[in-house]
């Protein structure tokens, strides 16, 4: 994941890059086989540990997702986490430090 | 064998610990809804969401191309003005499976959310915002070219 949190004045803008295939089961891969479903459903944002955000996704976002969320209360030098679960129980934990 | 039996310990507990720390923040998660999400018109998935009536706000804000070239990619961007919007859901009605997402906001996120989507034809996109136990809601519609489903 990759994730960028900037402070600007008293609001934080989070944006993140999730790298995943994101199938819908629809797509047919070159031998005309389908590729199976495979996505992202749950994704959470935390501040130094506390939830603020939980999002269930399905497979209409589109492949390797971008969010941009906006935090309230939160500083600079503050601990972000995002995490993901996909529908295979995949799972990916990033952090980073609000600028 | 013998000799391998510690290193083999070892990798277990550090793969242990490793799916601990990778565990603790996902306990946060609630359960993905399978039944709104697996639903296959914008009525029945509005139902699994709950929402039963819902009044049309205009202080729902939705930003979406008019005209989308490429269905794989749609940038979708919603913000609540409603006082205490606890969550935001985004239905795009044409869709096989039309709940596209449902954000949860606690103390410390704002309601907005800006996300990339696929849509296979063109669209009514609904979103339904949750206030104080009410629901509202706001449509957009986004004229799709070519359409992202299969991709």
């Amino acid at each position: 994941m990759k994730i960028r949190a900037t402070l600007k004045g008293d609001t934080v803008d989070v944006r993140v890059l999730m790298v995943h295939p994101m199938e819908t089961g629809q797509r047919k891969d070159a031998s005309g086989a389908v590729v199976p479903m495979h996505f992202i459903q749950e994704v959470v944002v935390r501040v130094n540990g506390k939830p603020v955000l939980e999002g269930q996704i399905s497979q209409a976002v589109s492949r390797n997702p971008v969010f941009s969320f906006r935090l309230k209360g939160a500083k600079a030098g503050d601990k972000l986490e995002i995490a993901w679960l996909d529908s295979k129980g995949e799972r990916s934990l990033s952090d980073a430090v609000i600028a | 064998m013998s000799a391998m039996k510690p290193l083999r310990r070892t990798l277990v507990l550090a793969a242990g610990a490793l799916a601990g720390s990778l565990l603790a923040p996902l306990r946060a998660f609630a359960a993905w809804n399978k039944e709104a999400f697996g639903s296959k018109t914008a009525a029945e998935a509005l139902k699994g969401l709950g929402v039963s009536a819902s009044s049309e706000s205009k202080d729902i804000v939705i930003e979406a191309p008019q005209i989308a070239e490429n269905g794989a990619v749609v940038p979708i961007e919603v913000s609540s003005n409603i006082a205490n919007t606890k969550s935001i859901s985004v239905v795009i009605e044409k869709n096989p499976f039309p709940l596209a997402a449902k954000f949860d906001f606690s103390d410390g996120a704002l309601p907005y959310v800006k996300v990339n989507v696929k849509m296979g034809e063109s669209s009514f996109v609904r979103v339904v915002a949750e206030a104080g136990g009410r629901f509202y809601t706001a449509t957009k519609e986004v004229k799709v070219t070519i359409g992202g489903c299969g991709g």
